[in-house]
Order: structure tokens, then C-alpha cells, then sequence
């Protein structure tokens, strides 16, 4: 107790990166089940099924899979910076998260705040200079395998990502004039407030084309459907992890959902108040929602349970209606409720921005490498420039206005 | 005790850094080796308390420069160099030239300002630092004319590299 005491927080960062490395490697193997489920449904099938209830256990089986793979190592590879480049991919990803607020600062377990792990003035800076590097992973697992497709995505892949982060930082600099801080905290705690009493005041209002311009680059960055060209499969086999086998490339592809978790977490943070309610504060029964979604949910759970369930599927299923049902009343007690607010919302957006790239993926074909770069530098480029420049004039328009 | 530890740990990474993108024989090598020196140089920004300047050190040097470095040594498909033959002057002279150097830097550092930090600790542990508003307060009100001069500089360089560069038609 002791030590614990003496060194808070150092504890409680460890105990905080701990919990979010397990939250975030559990939700990354469930985005890959859920991206799997929207497509399945977007294209009138059933996706994952067998394994588990409603294909529940199918992340866990894909993880034991990789992990009994065989992994080769091609010979004619360079055998350092191939084995570097998955771990580059993957720590850079994680390292980024742990910039990310998922609640208000005013929880706090020994005097440090529950829900970031790392709270810089830099904030946002400091997560585009992680990103920046995530390229790296990329561009060198292309260029050691020794391997044409690999090489050619490699380079696919860095051009893409130099001139998609471009405008993709351009884009958030409208929001960083109005919010006047790199700090994720003060960003959102700057968007609180409503216009008319129930119209929240976040950023994508007045900042909509520098959202939409923030949320093509992103797609663009993370290297997903319809700018996924350094692995489109149709011409560059699996593009730059094509000589990857067993972890390796679950590392890549767990790189990959890390990376979408992030931006999708810092269009939520951005533009849509991270997590600030959407509705007033007088509308006290909001704080029952998370609750009462569990519940519904449960109940829902506990009716497939009972209809449409066959065998050892059906105890599987008991067990999640329990979990939902008995998460959701204790998610009603008002402490809890009051504690679990901010998370509940951060969450629910980000979850809708995931939801937003698996319709995309689901709905849009590959553009073509030259319209990629067309479109990357003579429309988002200039569109990203103009909304900076009309956001600074008309920031700028009251003090100009009283000085004459 | 944990800056000194860290100033200590990226100061060695980025000598043996710059060490190795000589030695190496491969580009790629050389360029991941400038990668490390530019990220530990940044640890050293932040250690002196320069947040922005860190930040915006892997932004541009290592985020952007760097990966048009190893973009380019990939398009061309950079095999590994040929070396020349040492030359001799080098073998005599490049060894007390560089001790010569070295003392040097150690001699002025020690007079300076800087010097005295350090030596006090104080250099190497401040937390002041520089705010973000400060510096921005100072390159684009105080020193205006100078940044936007330098960046008018910069682009007529852009220019004059786009012009060389293109062919006849």
C-alpha cells in the first residue's frame, strides 16, 4: 500500500495501460467479427456463425489459428527490417491510443484521471507525430520481403499515406483555430454548450467541410476500401503482406484496426464532442441509457436464446443475455450511471464510425491509383486549404471589424 | 534521476545512429539509422521541455522527409553501395581531426550558457519549457518578416529544383 501510495502515478498508468491494451486487443478482435457480420448483411449473408453463438468465438479462433501457423520468413529477405516492420506497425498503432480520452478528467482514482492514459498539451500534435511514423511499418514490410507485390504496395502505400496526411492534418486545423488548443481535454470541453438549448455545440457544425475532408484522408491514411490500393488483392496479391505468414501478419492486420479505432476516436474527439452528451444536461434520464441499451439488448439476447438457439450455441448465448442483462442493471445504479456517462458516449460515436467504414467498405468500389492521387491532391488538398483559410478570415472578421 | 537516465539512453542512440548510417551498406539501412537519430533527437527536445519542437521534429523530419528518403532509395531500387578505396588523407588525418572537433564543442559548451545548465542539471530537467503559444506568439508577431521571408526562400527553391528538373519539351 505503500508504494502505491508513494508512486500514484506511476501505478495507476500502468494499471490504466494494462486495462486499455486488454479493452483494445478484445475490441479489435470484435471489430474484425462485426466488420465481418455489416459486410456479411450488406451482401445478403450470414457471415460467421458456427463457431460460437451468432459466430461469437470466431475472433478466438482466428487468433489460435495465426498463432499455430507456421511462420516463414522468405531467404532472400532482409531479415532485420522484416521482422522490425510488424512491430513497428502495431506498437505505433497501440502507442497512439494511449493519447485518446474516453472520459471526462474529473474522474479520478488517487488523484489521477480514470479514462486517458497519457493527458499532453500536445495532444493532437503528438498523436499526427505517431501516426506519421505508422507509414514506416508499411513502407519497409514492402520493401524487405524482396518480393515484387510486396514492393509495389510499399510504394503504393507510402506515396498514398505522404499526400493523404496532408490534407488530413489540414483538416483538423480548422478545428484547432476555434478549439485554441492541442489538448484533447480542453478541445472537448470546449465544444460543450448548445445552440437553441438542444443542438450540441461540437465542431463538425461550423467545421462540416473540414469533417468531411478529415474523414476521406482518414479512410485514405488507414489504407481501407475505396483507397485500400497497397493490398488491393485483385492486382498486388495481398499487397505489402503478401510474405507474411502466421502473427506477423495477424500484426499487420491488428496494426490495421488499431489504426481505424484511433481515427475514428479523433473525429469523435474533433467533431463530435467526444464525451460530451448529445442532449441538454436537464434531460436527467439520459443518464439511464447505457443501462437501459444493455437491457433491451438482453432482452433481445434472451429471446434468440430461447426461439432460435440449438445446443451448446444456446448455453452460449444464455451466458452473453446474463452478462447483458446483469451489465445493464448495474449500469442503473445513479453512481455507476453518473461514472460510466462519458465512456458510454465516447464509445457509441466511435462505434458509429466504425459502423461508417464497414457501410463504405460494404458499399464502394477501388478508385484507380491515378484517380487516387488526382483526387488526394487537386480536390481534397485545396477544398482542406479553403476551409482553413474561410475559417481563419471569419475568425479573425470580429477583431478586424473593431480595429477598422 | 529518470530525464538523466533518458537524455543518456537517446543521446547514445542518436551518436550510434548517425554511427551506423555511415558504416551501413544498404540506403534503406542508412535512412532507418536517420529515422533513429531524428526520434531520439526529439526524446532531447522534449527533455528540454521544448514540446512543439519535438512533436513537430518526427512530424516533418521523420514523419515526411524521411519517408520520401526510403520512398525514393525504393523506387529506384537502391542496391547496396560500392565502396571506394579509403582515401588516405582520411586514414591520417580523420582521426585527430574529429578528437580536435569533439574538443572543441566540449571547450565552447562548457563557457556557454548552455554549458552551465547542463552542468547544473538545469538545462536537461526544466519543465518551463516553451508553450506552443509562446512560440507562435514569437515566429508570427515578433519575428513575422523573417519566417515568412525564410518560407518565400523556400519556396523559390521548390521552384528552381521543379524547373531544373523538368524536362525539355
Amino acid at each position: 500500500m505503500d508504494f502505491i501510495n508513494q508512486h500514484p502515478v506511476l501505478v495507476v498508468s500502468l494499471v490504466k495501460i494494462a486495462v486499455l491494451l486488454f479493452v483494445v486487443m478484445t475490441g479489435l478482435a470484435y471489430l474484425t467479427w462485426f466488420e465481418r457480420k455489416v459486410v456479411a448483411h450488406i451482401q445478403s449473408r450470414w457471415g460467421p456463425y458456427f463457431v460460437g453463438a451468432h459466430g461469437l468465438l470466431q475472433p478466438l479462433a482466428d487468433g489460435l489459428k495465426f498463432l499455430f501457423k507456421e511462420d516463414m520468413t522468405p531467404p532472400a529477405s532482409d531479415k532485420f527490417v522484416y521482422i522490425l516492420a510488424p512491430f513497428l506497425a502495431l506498437a505505433l498503432a497501440l502507442t497512439a491510443i494511449a493519447l485518446i480520452p474516453f472520459g471526462p478528467p474529473s474522474v479520478r482514482v488517487l488523484g489521477q484521471p480514470v479514462f486517458v492514459v497519457a493527458n499532453l498539451d500536445i495532444g493532437l500534435l503528438f498523436l499526427f507525430a505517431v501516426t506519421s511514423m505508422g507509414v514506416y511499418g508499411v513502407a519497409l514490410a514492402g520493401w524487405s520481403s524482396n518480393s515484387k507485390y510486396p514492393l509495389l504496395g510499399g510504394l503504393r502505400s507510402s506515396a498514398q499515406m505522404v499526400s493523404y496526411e496532408v490534407s488530413l492534418t489540414l483538416s483538423v486545423v480548422g478545428v484547432l483555430l476555434i478549439a485554441g488548443t492541442l489538448n484533447f481535454n480542453d478541445i472537448i470541453s470546449g465544444q460543450s454548450g448548445y445552440y437553441l438549448g438542444f443542438i450540441p455545440r461540437w465542431h463538425v457544425i461550423p467545421q462540416i467541410i473540414g469533417f468531411l475532408c478529415y474523414i476521406t484522408a482518414a479512410i485514405a491514411e488507414t489504407n481501407r476500401i475505396p483507397f485500400d490500393l497497397p493490398e488491393a488483392e485483385t492486382e498486388l496479391v495481398a499487397g505489402f503482406h503478401t510474405e507474411y505468414s502466421s502473427f506477423k501478419f495477424a500484426m499487420f492486420f491488428m496494426a490495421e484496426y488499431a489504426n481505424m479505432i484511433t481515427v475514428s476516436c479523433l473525429a469523435t474527439i474533433l467533431f463530435f464532442g467526444g464525451w460530451l452528451s448529445p442532449f441538454p444536461d436537464s434531460w436527467t434520464w439520459q443518464l439511464y441509457l447505457p443501462g437501459a441499451g444493455l437491457i433491451l439488448l438482453g432482452i433481445y439476447c434472451l429471446y434468440d436464446t430461447i426461439v432460435s438457439m440449438r445446443g451448446i450455441a444456446k448455453i452460449q448465448f444464455a451466458v452473453v443475455t446474463m452478462l447483458c442483462l446483469g451489465g445493464g442493471a448495474i449500469s442503473l445504479i445513479p453512481q455507476v450511471a453518473s461514472v460510466i456517462q462519458g465512456p458510454f458516449w465516447f464509445t457509441t460515436k466511435v462505434i458509429f464510425f466504425l459502423f461508417f467504414y464497414v457501410w463504405t467498405r460494404g458499399t464502394l468500389p477501388r478508385f484507380r491509383y491515378d484517380q487516387l492521387m488526382n483526387f488526394g491532391w487537386k480536390l481534397l488538398l485545396p477544398v482542406s486549404l479553403a476551409n482553413l483559410v474561410i475559417t481563419a478570415f471569419v475568425m479573425i472578421l470580429p477583431s478586424a471589424a473593431r480595429h477598422g | 534521476m529518470v530525464p538523466f537516465f533518458l537524455f543518456f539512453v537517446c543521446a547514445l542512440l542518436a551518436v550510434a545512429g548517425a554511427i551506423v548510417l555511415i558504416v551501413a551498406w544498404e540506403p534503406i539501412h542508412s535512412a532507418l539509422s536517420l529515422v533513429l537519430v531524428m526520434m531520439a533527437l526529439a526524446v532531447l527536445y522534449l527533455l528540454l521541455g521544448a514540446e512543439f519542437i519535438a512533436a513537430v521534429q518526427i512530424i516533418v523530419y521523420a514523419g515526411a522527409v524521411m519517408v520520401l528518403f526510403v520512398f525514393v532509395i525504393m523506387l529506384l531500387n537502391a542496391g547496396s553501395e560500392e565502396r571506394t578505396n579509403w582515401s588516405k588523407l582520411a586514414k591520417v588525418a580523420g582521426l585527430p581531426l574529429a578528437f580536435f572537433f569533439l574538443l572543441a564543442v566540449a571547450h565552447f559548451l562548457s563557457r556557454s550558457a548552455v554549458g552551465a545548465n547542463i552542468a547544473n542539471g538545469a538545462g536537461a530537467v526544466s519543465n518551463a519549457g516553451v508553450s506552443t503559444r509562446a512560440l507562435s506568439v514569437a515566429l508570427f508577431q515578433q519575428y513575422l518578416f523573417p519566417f515568412e521571408a525564410t518560407s518565400i526562400l523556400i519556396l523559390i527553391a521548390l521552384l528552381g529544383a521543379l524547373i531544373l528538373a523538368r524536362k525539355d519539351e
